[in-house]
């Protein structure tokens, strides 16, 4: 019984350690910042929790002790890192960080040009429901 | 920047500031047994009030926690300097601590300890401290 366990927290382990790899790749191949910050947040914070979990169950199993800072720390990583992400890419575009050239839409543009409000279609497709 | 932009940061901080305070609380109370302690204490809790700050303004965090933080600062030195003094009452040398174990309502038998309270002050004075240095230098003037 604990072998098998044991089994599956080496395994959660190994696919954690594999994504973190696939994120450090990511952060040298991929053109931009935005592609990069895509790669870095994702899979690194994936990668994180596996290897969190994996630290989890074995503890679980083989000491009989529930950790639940580890718990916390999945719970954690996993609010903290995409807003994370998400600060850093606005934080780049709005100090005029140029996209990859193979880029194809930038909707975020057209907002800013409009003075920080929406631009007049995307307001007709999010129009809010009227109140009676 | 146009305010309500920091949609995302503000609504996760709300969440992450307990997160964060909650830690703070064990890691203070867990410092005898395993690490942790008051100093990592305080500066967790500041790091989470640090936050708020950057998620909202300096005026929120002053409405959450309406204190001067110099005061605190003087307020936890003045608990260690009480708890080293208040062994001259008992006839022991300054900073003797004592402990003993009680029963209490929900926790059953608990080993209480003075450092428990030195370490009150150490918490307050560094949590103060460091405030007061990151309200000082990242105030508008």
């Amino acid at each position: 019984m604990a072998t098998i366990v044991e089994w599956i927290a080496i395994v959660l382990a190994l696919a954690g350690a594999i994504f973190c790899a696939i994120s450090a790749f990511g952060l040298i191949r991929l053109p931009d910042v935005y592609l990069r910050s895509h790669a870095a947040t994702k899979s690194a914070a994936l990668g994180v929790l596996f290897v969190l979990l994996g630290a989890f169950i074995y503890f679980w199993v083989v000491d009989g002790d529930i950790n639940a800072k580890l718990l916390l720390a999945i719970v954690f990583v996993f609010l903290t890192s995409p807003v994370a992400g998400h600060l850093n890419g606005r934080a780049a575009y709005r100090s005029g960080v140029k996209l990859w050239g193979g880029s194809v839409r930038d909707d975020f543009k057209k907002v800013l040009e409009n003075g920080g409000k929406s631009t007049p279609d995307a307001v007709q497709e999010a129009e809010p429901p009227k109140r009676p | 920047m146009p305010k309500g932009s920091d949609i995302f940061l503000q609504n996760v901080s709300k969440i992450v500031v307990f997160i964060i305070l909650a830690f703070a609380l064990y890691l203070f109370f867990t410092g005898h047994v395993s690490p942790g302690g008051g100093f990592i204490a305080g500066l967790t809790s500041a790091g989470a009030l640090l936050l708020l700050a950057l998620a909202f303004d300096i005026d929120t965090v002053r409405k959450v926690l309406p204190v001067d933080f110099k005061l605190v600062m003087a307020l936890g030195l003045l608990i260690a300097l009480c708890t080293g003094t208040g062994a001259f009452f008992f006839g022991e040398p300054f900073l003797k601590h004592a402990f003993g174990y009680f029963h209490l309502p929900l926790l059953g038998k608990t080993e209480l300890h003075t450092a428990l309270i030195f370490d009150l002050g150490v918490y307050l004075a560094v949590v103060g401290v460091t405030m007061t240095i990151l309200i000082t230098i990242g105030e508008d003037s």
